[in-house]
């Protein structure tokens, strides 16, 4: 038997073996797929797909699925969820936008205008920034900017303000989404200068032998060809915004509140949960198959989100093969 | 996901480099330009210094706790249980499960990104099969992390998988161990992996297959004998780039390890009842010791989260070695992947 084993293989059988290897990739995210749903499925069952709208007290909602027995009764499983969509699409958009101004113009500063040695620092500099685990990303937030902003940047009056609301702490969307836009636009520059760098560089000079001066030849030529690469950087923050969940978890305040526009300043300090974050959050109560399932519903919906970011981004890379840029 | 910034970064001598870019010379003075532009050049230096300056902010700040409240004794003793930071111990057991859970995760994935990478950049038919396969690799890629746990605990909950966690008194399988947690975290380590082998793969030049072809190697000869060794630079940044994820991550810990400080075995055997039991990793520690968790001992959090910054430090430096390395010896380049 070991003799046999460690004779060359023949090739047909290497390539069965091989093949076989790679779709247990594809059947790990087909039951992916599948297991979530499964346990999701009660929610979808008593609510539609309602439980992504507004209604109610969602504490109260997901308190009352916590105390019920192994055997639920179906009001158990009421659901609406929309302050954790809210909460979720908020952060996400804000950060995204954000970062995605930061990291168009740090790219072209470390493509085009930082000095050779400068560069040299910089990349590495912005790979770190790039692994810094979420945890080291929460504990900087939770124990350094929220007591900051809590202390030294709202006011008495604005914590008064709302008082009867929401217990202003500091921990809230502005902190959230400034971690949020530290921790994604490492990935975007990342992608942008690939992306920069792979426009031929003929066709920048050509604009700047017409008289242009490199920056403008830089943002009108260079980065208009980039375009669809910076969309796809763009998607693929946007993917890792929505799932971020232990940073979130641990600086924005954790309350299933939605920020309202309309209360001036205060709306930057009030604090949020968002979907990944509220997962972290009930984690303790998955147990109770109410609350269970409510949770498993939540991950389906970024799963979903992953998946749709995921095609989009296959999608609008497909021109970039023109330049042979892999993304 | 290849970042590419290594394919220019180390600044290529000057005979086999790109062509060189508009010299300085020729630059107009920025004073000659409209405002519009010298916005744009203000906020262009502006935010690659900003960058800069905030990944540097992190480090010396987390350097300064670290270096304030981390003591070597810290490293070798065990968490416990008390009200007082003082009384809470070390964090050993935390670094024995990093170690635990990145030999586990890397033991997994490394067959299955390999074997995949090969399989695409080798054979890859048919066609649409291979297409599906990268990209249930770039889904897995972008799931996040808390999905991919909670995806663990409805496996690993199933009664076919009970002898990989623990029973509770009642009968209801756990699904919480380091091998349900490894198992996640290889899923986690994938992509890279895959990544950096696929790109190493087909960067490898085709007369290189075509001259063991014509010394009448098979094809999986060709890939052991020829393919494998030269991409071995390519794997170790995968595998480097993996491992950083893993100590990474917390989502997986949290909801897959338990939150017991202390290793805790389940069962008699003493190898395989650590691996069924629970326990806990640095990432987690410095979780569970935040003000978010129940520790609240910041200062136990601020020397583990210093640990974690140097392992990631120094994976980070072994990619950089490691593309570095590569390049000089075959004037290819490795491509890194961030995300």
């Amino acid at each position: 038997m070991l003799e046999r084993l460690s004779r060359p293989w023949p090739d047909h059988r290497a390539e069965r073996t091989l093949g076989a290897v790679s779709l247990l990739v594809c059947a790990l995210v087909v039951a992916m797929v599948v297991f979530v749903g499964i346990h999701a499925w009660p929610i979808f069952e008593h609510n539609g797909l309602s439980w992504l709208g507004s209604g109610g007290d969602l504490g109260r909602q997901l308190a009352n699925m916590q105390n019920t027995t192994q055997h639920p009764p179906p009001s158990a499983y009421h659901l609406r969820a929309w302050p954790l969509v809210y909460g979720t699409l908020l952060t996400t958009v804000v950060a995204v936008v954000l970062a995605l101004a930061i990291a168009i113009f740090s790219s072209i500063f470390i493509v085009e205008l930082a000095p050779a040695r400068l560069r040299r620092l910089a990349i590495p500099v912005i790979r770190l920034l790039a692994s810094v685990p979420s945890v080291i990303y929460g504990l900087i937030g939770i124990l350094v900017l929220v007591p900051f902003v809590g202390n030294h940047v709202i006011s008495g009056a604005e914590k008064q303000s709302v008082q009867n609301v929401v217990l202003l702490t500091g921990a809230g969307l502005s902190v959230t989404v400034v971690i949020l836009t530290v921790m994604i636009t490492p990935i975007m520059v990342a992608l942008i200068c690939e992306a920069l760098v792979s426009v031929p560089s003929s066709w920048r000079e050509g604009a700047v032998a017409l008289g242009v001066n490199p920056l403008r030849a830089m943002l009108a030529v260079t980065l208009r060809a980039a375009r669809p690469a910076i969309v796809a950087a763009a998607v693929l923050a946007t993917a890792r915004a929505l799932g971020e969940a232990i940073m979130i978890s641990m600086v924005s305040g954790s309350r299933a509140f939605s920020p309202k526009p309309i209360d001036g300043l205060v709306f930057f300090f009030e604090p949020l949960r968002t979907l990944a974050s509220g997962i972290v959050d009930y984690h303790e109560g998955i147990g109770a198959p109410a609350l269970g399932s409510a949770l498993y519903a939540w991950a389906l919906l970024l799963l979903f989100s992953a998946f749709v970011l995921s095609i989009a981004g296959y999608l609008i890379k497909l021109p970039l093969r023109k330049f042979q840029v892999r993304g | 996901m290849s970042t590419g910034l290594q394919q220019w970064a180390p600044s290529p001598p000057p005979s086999s480099g790109p062509p060189m870019k508009t010299g300085r010379g020729r630059r107009s003075s920025p004073m000659t330009w409209r405002w519009r532009d010298r916005l744009a050049l203000a906020a262009a230096w502006g935010a690659g210094i900003g960058l800069c300056l905030i990944a540097g902010a992190i480090v010396v700040y987390m350097g300064y706790r670290g270096i304030q409240y981390l003591r070597p004794s810290l490293l070798v003793q065990r968490p416990a249980l008390s009200t007082s930071q003082s009384g809470t111990g070390g964090f050993l057991d935390p670094l024995i499960g990093t170690a635990l859970l990145t030999v586990i995760g890397i033991v997994l994935a490394v067959p299955l990104a390999v074997g995949g990478a090969i399989w695409i950049a080798e054979y890859g038919r048919p066609t649409w099969l291979a297409r599906v396969v990268e990209s249930s690799i770039e889904m897995v890629a972008g799931t996040p992390d808390i999905v991919i746990a909670l995806f663990g605990l409805s496996i690993f909950q199933l009664g076919l998988f009970a002898p990989f966690s623990f029973k509770a008194s009642g009968g209801g399988v756990f699904g919480k161990s380091f091998i349900a947690a490894g198992a996640m975290m290889s899923l986690i380590a994938l992509p890279p992996m895959f990544t950096a082998t696929r790109d190493g793969l087909q960067a490898v030049p085709a007369h290189m297959r075509e001259a063991a072809f014509a010394l009448g190697k098979t094809r999986i000869a060709t890939i052991r004998r020829v393919l494998l060794p030269s991409v071995r630079s390519n794997i170790a940044t995968g595998v480097t780039l993996g491992i950083s994820r893993i100590i990474g991550d917390t989502a997986i810990i949290v909801l897959l390890l338990g939150e017991t400080l202390r290793l805790d075995p389940q069962g008699s055997v003493p190898g395989i009842g650590l691996l069924r039991g629970t326990g806990s990793t640095l990432t987690s520690y410095v979780y569970g010791n935040s003000p978010a968790g129940e520790g609240a001992a910041p200062q136990k959090a601020y020397a583990a989260a210093f640990v974690l910054l140097l392992f990631v430090l120094g994976l980070n430096l072994i990619v950089d070695r490691i593309g570095r390395s590569s390049a000089d010896a075959t004037g290819m380049t490795v491509a890194g992947a961030v995300v």
